[in-house]
C-alpha cells in the first residue's frame, strides 16, 4: 500500500531525513517513535504534501502511484489522512460545513455523488456520540476555542467520517490527559479494519497502551535505526532515547 | 431568486429598455458642466421648474466646492469638464448576439448561473421580445397599486407625484452636504422613487436589476424612500453583473426616511467593474447614502456587500432622530488586486434611547486596500443611547493593507459605546489543513472568507445571499498560490 524507498528530506537546505525505508501494508498499524528533532514530524507531513519540505532524493509508492507527484487535495482524496499534532482553528466555519465538505471532495474524486444532506447528518450524529462529544460541537466554527483534547478528537471525528486508507497520527496523544486518551484510542481501534492502516508518531509508548501496534520504528537523526515488535516500544520505555547517541546503535 | 422579484426585475427592465437607446443617441450632451448643461438635463427631462431652480442652486453650490481629499484612496484627479452628464458611460455599438461580447465577461455570467437570456440582457445584446410582460407588468403593479405602494423611476415621480418629491428630496443629503451630493444634485439623471403609505407592510421586496440599465445611460443616481408611519419596506438593490465600462465616475445619492415607526431595509450587493490587475479602469464609485428616523421607534438597516469598484467611498449613515430609533449598518467589502475601498458608517445618535449597531468585515487581497472608515456620533440629547460596533478585517497575502479609523464622539455620559475591532490573515496552515482534507486552496480561502462574513450575510435575504457568496469567490479567485 505505501512504500517508502530511500527517502531523503531538506528543510531550507538542512537535510533531516537521511535514507528512510518504510513498508506499510494494508491493515497494518505502525508506530514511528523516536527523541524530539528526529524527524517524525517530517515524515508525516512529507507524505501529506505539506509545502516547505525538499525530498532530495528516493520515492514513495502509494496504491501503485507516484505519491510525490500527487497534489495535497489528491493524496487526501486517494485515503491520506493526517491528523495533525496543532489542529488550527477556522473561525466562522462550522465543523459541520467542513466535515461535508471534505466528504464530498473525496466523494467526487471516487466518482460517487455527493452525499445526501439527511443520511450525512445520520451518520455524523452516530459518529459524534462515539467519541463522546456533543452535538453542538458540530455546529461550532472548526477547532474555534476547542480545548486540546477537544481538538484532537475532532480529528479522529474527521477521520472517521473520511474513512481514509492510510491515516497518520501525528502525535496524537501530546497533550491529552488520560481520559481523552482513551477515547482517541477507542476511536482509533473501532476503525481498525483490514484494509486500513495507520502510521502512529508519537514520543510515548503511553498510546501504544491503548493502540497495539503490530511494527514499531525507532527515528533517530533522519534515519529509521530499529524495527520490531509492540516489544521494541516497551524496551524504549523502560530504557529511554539515551541510547541512541551511544557509537553502536543503529546502523 | 423568488417568483416576486423576478417578476420586478423583469418589469423593470422592460419599462426602461425601450427607451434608453434611442433616446441616448439622440440626447447625449457634449462633454463639460454649466448651467447650460443643468438646464438640458432638466428640460430633455420635462421636469416641474422648481427642480430646475433646485439643481441650479446644486450646481452653483458645487462649483465653490472642491473634491475631498480626507479618504485614503490614491486616484488620477478628475477633470470634471471632460465628463459628458447625461449619457456620461460610453454605449459601444450594441454587439448582435452574444458572439461579439467579450468571452471574460460570458464567462463570469456562466460562474454566476446567470440564464443565457438574463446574460444576453446584461451584456447589452438587443433581443426584443426576450420578455413578454404585459401581463407581468400588471400583475406586479396590480399588487403594488393595490397595497398603494408607490415605486417608480424618479422621473416619473416628478411627473406623477411631484410634491411628494418635492416634500422629501434633499431633506435627508442636502445638495451642499458634500462635493459628490453636490454633483449629483445638480446632475442627475434617474433613479428610483418609494413612497410606502401609513401602515402598509410592501407586499414585496422591491428588487431591482434597472441599476445596470441606468449605469448604460448615466452614474448620477438618485433614488429615494419614504416609509410612512407604520410601514415597512424592504429594499434590494444589486448588480451581480460586471461591467465592461472603463474608468467612469458613479456618483449616486440615497435617501431614505422612516416615519413613525416604520423601518426600511436597503441591501445592496454591488460588483461594478473592479479594474484590471494593473488596476486601469474600474468604477469611481462615490456615493452618499444616508437614513433618517425621523420618527419615534422607526428602524434603518443597511446592508452591502460590495465586491466592485476601482475605488469605493461611501459610508450608508443613519441619522437617529426619533426616540428609541435604531440603525443598524452591516457591509462586507472585499478588495482584490488594486481595488482601493474607504467605506464605512456613520451612526447619529440625536434622540433618546436610540441604538445602532455597526458590523463592518473588511477584506483585503492582492495589493489592495481596505478602509474601515466609521463615525459613532452621540448628542447631549441622546440620554440612554447604545452603540455595538465590531471592525474585523482579514487579509490574505502580503502585499495587501487594512486601516480601520473610528471616529467617537460622546456629548452625552449616559451613554454607552462598544468598539471591537480585530485583524486576522488566512494562514498557510489553514490553507493546508483544508487542503489535506481534500478541499482545494480556493475553495478553502472562499469557505473561510464566507465563514467570516456570516455575520453580515444572514442579514441579507436569502437570494442576495446565495448571490453574494458565489460573488465572493469569483472576487477572490486567484488571490492565493
Amino acid at each position: 500500500m505505501l512504500n517508502i524507498q530511500d527517502l531523503h528530506v531538506s528543510v531550507e537546505d538542512k537535510a533531516i531525513l537521511k535514507g528512510i525505508n518504510l513498508q506499510v501494508a494494508a491493515g497494518e498499524v505502525h508506530a514511528i517513535m523516536g527523541p524530539n528533532g528526529s524527524g517524525k514530524s517530517t515524515l508525516s507531513h512529507v507524505l501529506a504534501g505539506r509545502p516547505g519540505y525538499e525530498v532530495t532524493a528516493g520515492s514513495i509508492q502509494w496504491q501503485g502511484q507516484d505519491l510525490l507527484a500527487m497534489s495535497i487535495e489528491d493524496r487526501a482524496r486517494s485515503g491520506i489522512f493526517l491528523a495533525f499534532q496543532y489542529p488550527v482553528e477556522i473561525p466562522g466555519v462550522s465543523n459541520i460545513y467542513l466535515l461535508k465538505a471534505a466528504l464530498n471532495a473525496a466523494r467526487r474524486h471516487r466518482g460517487l455523488n455527493e452525499i445526501d444532506a439527511m443520511d450525512f447528518l445520520g451518520t455524523v450524529k452516530e459518529k459524534i456520540r462515539s467519541l463522546n462529544l456533543d452535538e453542538s460541537f458540530l455546529y461550532r466554527g472548526v477547532n474555534e476555542g476547542f480545548s486540546g483534547g477537544e481538538k484532537k478528537r475532532n480529528e479522529i471525528l474527521q477521520m472517521a467520517i473520511l474513512e481514509p486508507l492510510l491515516c497518520i497520527l501525528d502525535e496524537t496523544d501530546s497533550g491529552l490527559d488520560i481520559d481523552a486518551l482513551k477515547i482517541v484510542a477507542e476511536g482509533v481501534n473501532a476503525l481498525r479494519s483490514s484494509d486500513r492502516s495507520f502510521l502512529m508518531v508519537t514520543h510515548y509508548q503511553r498510546l501504544l497502551d491503548y493502540i497495539r501496534p503490530d511494527h514499531v520504528h525507532v527515528l533517530a537523526h533522519g534515519r529509521i535505526i530499529r524495527s520490531g515488535g509492540p516489544e521494541l516500544a516497551l524496551e524504549l520505555e523502560a530504557q529511554g532515547y539515551g541510547w541512541i547517541n551511544s557509537p553502536d546503535a543503529g546502523a | 431568486m423568488s417568483a416576486s422579484s423576478e417578476t420586478i426585475e423583469r418589469l423593470i427592465s422592460q419599462d426602461y429598455k425601450p427607451g434608453f437607446v434611442t433616446d441616448m443617441e439622440a440626447d447625449t450632451l457634449p462633454p463639460g458642466l454649466d448651467e447650460g448643461v443643468v438646464a438640458a438635463i432638466s428640460a430633455r427631462k420635462q421636469e416641474p421648474d422648481f427642480m430646475l431652480e433646485w439643481r441650479l442652486q446644486a450646481l452653483r453650490h458645487w462649483q465653490t466646492l472642491s473634491e475631498p481629499t480626507w479618504a485614503y484612496v490614491d486616484y488620477e484627479p478628475i477633470d470634471y469638464q471632460s465628463i459628458s452628464y447625461f449619457s456620461a458611460p460610453k454605449v459601444k455599438e450594441k454587439p448582435a448576439s452574444l458572439d461579439e461580447v467579450d468571452p471574460k465577461l460570458l464567462e463570469t455570467y456562466q460562474k454566476l448561473g446567470i440564464p443565457l437570456h438574463e446574460q444576453e440582457r446584461l451584456a447589452g445584446v438587443a433581443v426584443d421580445a426576450v420578455f413578454d410582460s404585459v401581463s407581468v407588468a400588471t400583475t406586479f403593479k396590480g399588487k403594488l397599486a393595490e397595497a398603494g405602494v408607490i415605486f417608480c423611476s424618479m422621473s416619473e415621480a416628478l411627473e406623477k407625484y411631484p410634491d411628494l418629491v418635492r416634500q422629501y428630496l434633499g431633506t435627508v443629503v442636502p445638495p451642499e452636504d458634500n462635493f459628490f451630493a453636490a454633483l449629483n444634485s445638480a446632475v442627475f439623471s434617474d433613479g428610483s422613487f418609494v413612497y410606502v403609505p401609513k401602515g402598509v407592510r410592501c407586499p414585496m421586496e422591491l428588487s431591482t436589476y434597472f441599476r445596470i440599465n441606468a449605469a448604460n445611460t448615466g452614474q448620477f443616481e438618485r433614488t429615494l424612500i419614504i416609509a410612512d408611519e407604520g410601514s415597512h419596506v424592504s429594499y434590494l438593490e444589486g448588480c451581480t453583473a460586471p461591467m465592461r465600462d472603463e474608468n467612469q465616475l458613479h456618483a449616486a445619492v440615497v435617501e431614505l426616511v422612516a416615519l413613525e415607526g416604520a423601518e426600511i431595509k436597503y441591501s445592496t450587493v454591488q460588483n461594478w467593474y473592479p479594474g484590471d490587475e494593473e488596476g486601469r479602469g474600474g468604477i469611481y464609485n462615490f456615493v452618499t447614502k444616508r437614513g433618517d428616523c425621523r420618527g419615534r421607534k422607526s428602524k434603518i438597516s443597511w446592508t452591502q456587500v460590495e465586491t466592485g469598484s476601482a475605488i469605493t467611498w461611501k459610508y450608508p449613515s443613519c441619522i437617529l432622530r426619533g426616540e428609541e430609533s435604531v440603525g443598524e449598518f452591516y457591509s462586507v467589502a472585499v478588495t482584490h488586486r488594486r481595488q482601493q475601498a474607504d467605506t464605512g458608517t456613520k451612526m447619529i445618535h440625536i434622540g433618546r434611547n436610540t441604538r445602532s449597531t455597526i458590523i463592518s468585515k473588511g477584506i483585503s487581497a492582492g495589493r489592495a486596500q481596505n478602509t474601515y472608515r466609521g463615525q459613532v456620533q452621540i448628542l447631549k440629547s441622546a440620554t440612554g443611547a447604545r452603540n455595538y460596533t465590531q471592525c474585523d478585517s482579514l487579509l490574505i497575502g502580503r502585499q495587501c493593507g487594512a486601516h480601520t479609523f473610528p471616529y467617537i464622539e460622546v456629548k452625552q455620559p449616559d451613554a454607552s459605546v462598544e468598539h471591537e475591532a480585530t485583524t486576522s490573515k488566512i494562514s498557510e496552515d489553514q490553507l493546508f489543513f483544508c487542503q489535506q482534507r481534500g478541499i482545494t486552496a480556493e475553495d478553502a480561502v472562499s469557505m473561510i472568507v464566507n465563514g467570516f462574513c456570516k455575520e453580515v450575510f444572514k442579514e441579507l435575504p436569502m437570494e442576495f445571499a446565495v448571490e453574494a457568496q458565489a460573488l465572493l469567490g469569483i472576487s477572490l479567485e486567484g488571490s492565493v498560490g
